[in-house]
């Protein structure tokens, strides 16, 4: 458990390493950036076994840091924090193996990959506002980059608006917690003397910052109406950091939601509670409608992560234990699938026939040029639409008994928006790799059959492995994770604001 | 009287230093330097390199602290932080010249450098209005030399102008307030000055010489509404000069100011508190901060030069720094010297990069820095740093800077006061600010150039100052405590 | 557990012949297929082996294996078996190797295509034996799978859209069938069908859901019925059908009427009749007219048909609709003093219904196939004519099919639908009365199939007809005979399932 804090230093030094290494050749910087990426999804798992749950944060790492304002260099993880580290280790470790055939700027490539890694890390482990704010900010700037440069589709516009979106959000919550810190008179900036300080605030200024605060980290989960930049930006990335911005990264938002804004402010989150909830539907919802009508392959995938982030933020905002578990699982098992999702889309699909168009890909068989990916897609695909088997199944269904519990016609409006992901889900696999399924058996090869496709490589397909496994173990066997999950939510940071209660 | 002058010689001696090292680099470059002209620009700036060094060991070593000589100078913590500041900067400008200026008169550069250095070191220590006064016109003079000393361009001379125009008349306008404030308290020395307040209260004529002092303040610190010459110059002198004009003069102008307005006149300052406290100039701060922060950002979104688009984010900053000058009162002197002397690395961090790559090819258009990767992957990397320490992301000084400026900000009335209202306008304006300088980084590090570009072999001094400035941001970004604990 | 878990072996073994034919990608096509056979036949045998070991006599569940699974949401992995799943699952047993010889002929990815029937085999299983929530919806939305591919990539020229219509249609209904019973585990705390069974009987599943004001207990019951009306299907959730049985490719057909039609019906009669009798009991007219609509329209649209694959599949909407329609009647007639007798009655003619529609459909449409083999594709009615002449064993055995559809007496189909009526009739006369309608238009239509396919002038090219080859008499005879069988001595099953009839009925709500 003590060697945790390392996933961050040893990312951020593979990042270093990894420019380096990119300055000899491109092959160095991806063994090191994978091996650096593979010991800390290594450190993650060790940790993860030797994982008592309890009911508070079991520190890491407590030492003072900064005088004035005070402010500890404090680590610390429960049972949340623990299954987005383990997501946050597979989805990394998946995503450098995706991108393995990047060839320009390798090494760049991977320190900034890395750096984010390192940055997320740091968010999960964070046990003080300011360092969590730190390591959140830290993770902006990579993106820029990775979009920027290696992106596809209109990758500045992306980038820029997805830095500046995520910004304008971290500015929100800056500005949230240094007005709770200043004018409570907070002794330090850790999260337990700022739910103190907090407290003493007087219920109109609690109403507002915790506005700012949680709108802040909504940005960053796409919450309905502040997901615009999701759609463009995801679409922009390149496939690992796609993998890695919508299945990790967007969780941050949650996750921030979640640790800080709701404990800190229990009477803001009351007042807002009901708008917030409708805003997750409605986003459940309409996301899954633009998905339907989309032509453009991987955005149907940005969507649908908006769609799905819908369901997190739907389960944390109807704020009982059921639901906000349903919440976590759902942030592990989007992290996973949404991964697999952009993996078939963007590297095995887009890389070889080189148009995401869907018209265009359903003129070509494509589930018998590429039948490894065709299969990688339905299982992912089946992921998404909450088929049971899979880790979306028992995610969405304890959400659905949180949120009927809070609200029963949010409940039955989520329930609209799974059937909604199910039709996007199988338009999306049909149209796209089974196109054309007649019997070309008895005639000619025709021209399309002459695109000869190369065969799946192997990162591709460990990375796709790795995914898949995660999902369906997880599917099976949810109370791996939710052993730790619900014994974190025990804790009596969150007691005053799980209280349950119906909208 | 006698060991006052001990005192007083004890107390200059840094600047003692620095004015003995400027006349050593012209007699230097007289005697000898001037037959090795290749050389001429490395020895004088070795040399004063080496006074600058001596300097700053001097001002750590100060002698008895405390009013010197009758109060006409102060040896305190402000004034040895701002020191050594200045002179850090300053020597990582001068770090920067070796083999990249086409300058023809190199020594007189490095000597006028000094020389604005100890303008800049007396305007830390000044407590009296005149000798405030003197170091500012010498350190004034000095830069609007150096603007203007690339004759063989026109922009160059344009700026100097400019530059000597309107900081002539902003001058003009400091002592004319000075010499009301000296008419209505019957001192030049600050204390008395701020003894002599404690028994009035605001009258016209003391508004007027407040307007009158602030006026000349924005101008020296490039706030807006006094802003005009900034983009100008900045576009204009060559690229260390206008590294030592962004960043020394910022800090000692601000030390100067600061030591004027809160100690000296603290008792008219007013509040910016709540909306009901009562006025005074610190409301007149508050306007221009709001000012600068707008304008700054706003203005800096239309630019295409990327030497005024430094320029109209200095501008922002400076509105930063004033709100830091406003919470003076709760935080003391730690979060605006921090952010000043962090700004100032930051700084001649990029325009250090500026000006190499200006000797490599030219740099004056955004465009200018494409293919800065391939060019020289270290001066990619710096400018990274200082770009993003500017932009204020974490774990960089910048960052800091504006995070312990913003708690005091809040700290001081909440949400509800202009405080707190500055405070959410800077926060919501670095959103703005990071546009653009992603732009800059954009043609820097990702924008594929279209023809083949050389690549940059940088000296080694100026390899030195830039990683030293990069690391300088890096380890007071983490570690801020020891520069602020000095406050 | 102290006995062998066959019904787990029972599930997963067609799951674990999936794996193989799955896995090994250099079989041969006839190595495929016999490989598919043999894991197919093994529910059959199986199926024996827990028969053997079955006690009709005891009306509550046998056989049962228990594992706790998710704690955290009180769901345990858990099977068991009574006579009407037993039933069942010697159905399926019969069905499927039936469907897979059947499909011998099929040309491409013989291997696939008898891996995801195997997938499906075994889904279906898992429908009839789960007895808590959680698995029983796992195998219902992974039964959707291999049939939705199966219809994609082997079927008609229709069959994108078919398939697409079908799985949504199917998910829709779930989605709010998840929904309801999340909400039933919200106010009970448990997914088990049996301990919600037991909340209704005693009335403090009412009392929990009292709690919930508005109309939303009623909307647990209507998102749960939709689920499973989608799936029988209950006019007017049918739109679906027609268009997949028809595209679907004749051993697809003939799983999906045979089999998966049936898990719609158990499902009505394991979950929604013991945990919603009340609201059962107060919706019964409404349902009671749509099951009529399924009946009546059903059957007159059928005889509109000229596709005669199209024709089937109406003639099971309408077979399939008298099932749903005695269990409306249960729900209307339950407070009646004489309900007990009829009750039985009517159970055990859904029951018997069910085993003998599966078999009847499943040879309609294999015999469907055959003529659709036989002329090249073509399957419409004007297409035939006087295939008696070209192939008499095929006639002979077809017609028996046919009126056992039909519920001539003699024939099996006729026990069940008897039963049926009668208790209909004692339930809820004027529903009977109407039925007779659709009784009539099944006769109509499939004496028109009868007569315009098999009499009459030959149709063009019918003289070239060979007639059944060995494989396909195999395929056709077990069913033919299990036909006369069960019309001689329906006891043989309906001593499986009567005793736990008449203690369901013992204790009508």
């Amino acid at each position: 458990m003590n060697l945790l804090p390392y996933t961050i230093y040893l990312s951020f030094a593979g990042a270093a390493l990894s420019l380096a290494a990119g300055k000899r050749s491109a092959a160095a910087a991806r063994a090191v950036a994978l091996l650096t990426a593979v010991v800390c999804t290594g450190i993650s798992l060790v940790a993860a076994f030797e994982f008592t749950p309890a009911a508070g944060l079991q520190t890491l790492v407590d030492v003072p840091w900064i005088a004035s304002p005070a402010i500890h260099y404090h680590l610390a993880v429960d049972g949340i924090s623990m299954t987005l580290i383990v997501l946050t280790g597979l989805a990394a470790t998946a995503g450098i193996l995706f991108s393995w055939n990047i060839e320009e700027r390798t090494g760049e490539f991977f320190a900034f990959y890395l750096a984010l890694i390192g940055g997320v890390y740091g968010v999960f482990m964070s046990a003080d506002a300011f360092l969590f704010f730190v390591f959140y900010e830290i993770a902006i700037v990579p993106k820029y980059f990775l979009i920027a440069n290696w992106g596809s589709t209109n990758r500045e516009y992306g980038a820029m608006k997805l830095a500046l979106y995520s910004f304008a959000g971290s500015g929100l919550v800056l500005a949230g917690l240094v007005w709770t810190y200043a004018a409570g008179d907070a002794t330090s900036f850790g999260l337990a003397d700022l739910t103190r300080a907090a407290l003493t605030l007087p219920a109109h200024d609690q109403i507002i910052i915790f506005a700012l605060v949680f709108f802040g980290f909504a940005t960053l989960a796409g919450l309905f109406p502040l997901h615009t930049w999701a759609p463009t930006g995801h679409v922009a990335a390149p496939t690992g950091a796609s993998m890695l911005l919508a299945g990790v990264v967007m969780k941050l938002g949650a996750y921030g939601c979640l640790r800080v804004a709701l404990p800190l402010f229990p009477v803001g989150f009351a007042y807002w509670q009901p708008a917030l909830a409708w805003l997750a539907v409605i986003g459940i919802i309409y996301a899954g409608f633009v998905a339907l009508v989309q032509q453009d392959f991987k955005f149907v995938i940005g969507y649908s992560s908006v769609s799905h982030m819908g369901f997190v933020m739907l389960g944390i905002v109807a704020a009982n234990e059921r639901a906000v578990s349903g919440a976590v699982l759902q942030m592990f098992s989007h992290g996973v699938i949404a991964g697999l999702l952009f993996a078939v889309v963007g590297r095995m699909v887009y890389e070889r026939t080189h148009t995401r168009q869907l018209d265009a890909l359903t003129a070509m068989p494509l589930h018998r040029m590429l039948p490894c990916a065709a299969f990688t897609f339905v299982l992912a695909g089946l992921a998404s639409m909450g088929m049971p088997g899979f880790s979306g199944f028992p995610a969405e269904l304890t959400i659905l008994i949180g949120t009927w519990q809070t609200s029963p016609l949010l409940a039955l409006l989520a329930a609209v928006g799974v059937l909604v992901a199910a039709a996007f889900t199988l338009r999306a696999v049909q149209v796209s790799f089974f196109g054309k399924t007649e019997s070309v058996a008895a005639h000619a090869p025709t021209s399309d059959a002459a695109h000869h496709f190369d065969c799946i490589t192997w990162p591709e397909k460990l990375g796709a492995m790795l995914l898949i496994g995660a999902t369906v173990l997880i599917g099976l066997k949810p109370d791996l994770l939710l052993n730790w999950i619900v014994p974190a939510l025990q804790s009596p940071a969150f007691h005053a604001v799980l209280k349950g209660g119906s909208l | 009287m006698n060991s006052d002058y001990a005192q007083l010689f004890h107390a200059l001696l840094p600047e003692t230093a620095l004015v003995c090292g400027a006349l050593f680099v012209l007699f230097f470059d007289i005697l000898w330097a001037r037959h090795h002209s290749t050389d001429r620009l490395r020895v004088a700036v070795m040399l004063g390199l080496l006074s600058l060094a001596f300097a700053a060991y001097l001002a750590i070593d100060a002698g008895t602290p405390g009013p010197q000589f009758g109060g006409v100078l102060v040896v305190d913590m402000l004034a040895q932080v701002s020191r050594v500041g200045v002179f850090v900067l300053a020597g990582l400008t001068l770090a920067l010249l070796p083999g990249l200026t086409r300058l023809r008169h190199s020594a007189e550069f490095v000597a006028i450098i000094l020389f604005a250095t100890v303008g800049f070191s007396l305007m830390g220590a000044a407590n009296q209005l005149l000798l405030g006064f003197l170091a500012l016109e010498l350190a004034s003079l000095s830069l609007y030399i150096l603007a203007g000393f690339d004759k063989s361009r026109p922009e160059s001379a344009e700026a100097g102008l400019k530059y000597y125009l309107l900081g002539g008349m902003s001058s003009a306008f400091l002592l004319f307030g000075f010499s009301l404030l000296y008419g209505l308290t019957g001192s030049i020395e600050l204390d008395h000055i701020a003894m002599a307040l404690h028994q009035t209260s605001m009258t016209p004529l003391l508004a007027i010489a407040l307007v009158m002092v602030l006026v000349a303040f924005g101008f020296k610190a490039a706030a807006a509404p006094f802003h005009l010459w900034a983009p100008d110059v900045y576009q204009g002198a060559p690229a260390p000069a206008t590294a030592l004009i962004a960043s020394a003069s910022k800090v000692a102008g601000f030390t100067l100011f600061i030591r004027l307005l809160w100690p000296g006149l603290h008792d008219v300052a007013g509040s910016i508190a709540s909306t009901s406290a009562p006025s005074g100039w610190l409301t007149i701060v508050a306007v221009i901060s709001a000012a600068s922060l707008l304008l700054g950002n706003l203005g800096a979104l239309a630019q295409s030069n990327v030497r005024r688009l430094l320029a109209y984010s200095a501008i922002s900053h400076a509105g930063v720094m004033m709100l830091g000058l406003g919470v003076v009162v709760t935080a003391g002197y730690g979060p605006i010297l921090y952010y000043s002397i962090t700004y100032g690395i930051a700084t001649v961090g990029a325009f250090g990069v500026i000006a190499v790559v200006d000797a490599n090819g030219g740099c004056q258009r955004l465009t200018d820095l494409v293919g800065l990767h391939k060019r020289s992957p270290l001066l990619a990397g710096c400018l990274l740093v200082f770009i993003l320490s500017l932009a204020g992301v974490p774990p960089l000084a910048g960052f800091f800077g504006k995070f312990a400026i913003f708690t005091a900000a809040l700290k001081l009335g909440g949400i509800s006061g202009p405080a707190g209202w500055l405070a959410l306008l800077a926060i919501a304006m670095s959103a703005v600010g990071l546009y653009y300088y992603l732009i800059i980084l954009k043609q820097a590090l990702i924008v594929k150039p279209t023809e083949a570009v050389t690549p940059i072999k940088l000296p080694l001094p100026a390899t030195l100052a830039l990683v030293i400035a990069a690391a300088l941001l890096v380890l007071l970004g983490v570690f801020p405590s020891p520069l602020l604990g000095l406050f | 557990m102290n006995h062998l878990p066959i019904l787990s072996l029972l599930v997963f073994t067609p799951w674990i012949g999936a794996l193989v034919l799955g896995t090994l990608r250099k079989l041969s096509p006839g190595t495929a297929r016999w490989l598919g056979l043999l894991f197919s036949l093994s529910t059959l045998a199986l199926g024996f082996v827990a028969l053997s070991s079955f006690s009709a006599a005891n009306p509550g569940m046998q056989l049962v294996e228990d594992l706790p699974w998710i704690t955290a949401l009180n769901v345990h992995y858990r099977l068991g078996l009574d006579g009407l799943s037993l039933v069942l699952v010697l159905l399926t047993g019969l069905i499927a190797p039936m469907a897979l010889l059947a499909s011998w002929r099929v040309e491409r990815s013989p291997r696939q295509f008898n891996a995801l029937f195997l997938v499906l085999q075994g889904a279906a299983l898992g429908v009839f034996l789960a007895l808590n929530f959680v698995h029983w919806f796992v195998f219902w939305e992974l039964s959707l799978i291999p049939a939705f591919f199966l219809l994609k990539i082997w079927g008609g020229p229709g069959a994108a859209r078919a398939a697409y219509q079908f799985v949504i249609y199917t998910i829709g209904g779930s989605a709010f069938m998840l929904l309801g019973f999340a909400a039933l585990y919200a106010a009970t705390g448990s997914f088990d069908f049996q301990v919600l069974a037991t909340m209704a009987a005693d009335g403090s599943l009412t009392t929990k859901l009292a709690g919930l004001g508005h109309f939303w207990p009623q909307a647990i019951f209507l998102g749960v019925l939709l689920g499973l009306a989608v799936k029988v299907p209950l006019y007017p959730f049918h739109t679906w059908l027609p268009p997949a049985y028809a595209e679907a490719p004749t051993g697809l057909s003939m799983f999906l009427t045979g089999v998966m039609s049936k898990m719609g019906v158990h499902g009505f009669l394991r979950i929604l009749w013991p945990i919603f009798p009340a609201q059962l009991h107060a919706a019964a007219t409404p349902l009671l007219w749509l099951a009529l609509g399924g009946v009546v329209l059903g059957a007159f649209a059928a005889l509109r048909q000229t596709d005669m694959k199209r024709m089937v599949a109406y003639s099971s909407i309408n077979h399939l609709s008298y099932c749903l329609l005695a269990l409306f009647a249960l729900a209307a007639g339950s407070t009646s003093p004489t309900a007990g007798i009829e009750a039985v009655s009517a159970f055990n003619g859904i029951a018997l219904q069910m085993f003998n529609h599966g078999l009847s459909a499943a040879a309609l449409f294999f015999c469907v196939g055959v003529l659709e083999d036989r002329s090249g594709g073509k399957r419409s009615l004007a297409d035939f004519g006087g295939v008696r002449t070209a192939m008499p064993v095929f006639a002979g055995l077809c017609g028996i099919a046919l009126f056992s559809s039909l519920g001539l007496p003699g024939l099996n189909g006729f026990v069940g639908e008897f039963l049926l009526f009668r208790g209909i009739f004692g339930l809820t006369p004027w529903a009977a009365a109407i039925a007779t309608l659709g009784l009539l238009a099944t006769a109509l239509f499939l004496l028109t199939f009868w007569q315009r396919v098999f009499h009459g002038p030959q149709g063009s090219g019918v003289a070239k007809f060979r007639d059944l080859s060995g494989w396909e008499i195999v395929t056709l005879v077990p069913a033919i005979a299990l036909m006369f069988v069960l019309g001689v001595y329906p006891q043989l099953l309906v001593q499986l399932f009567n005793p736990l009839f008449t203690a369901w009925s013992a204790h009508l709500p």
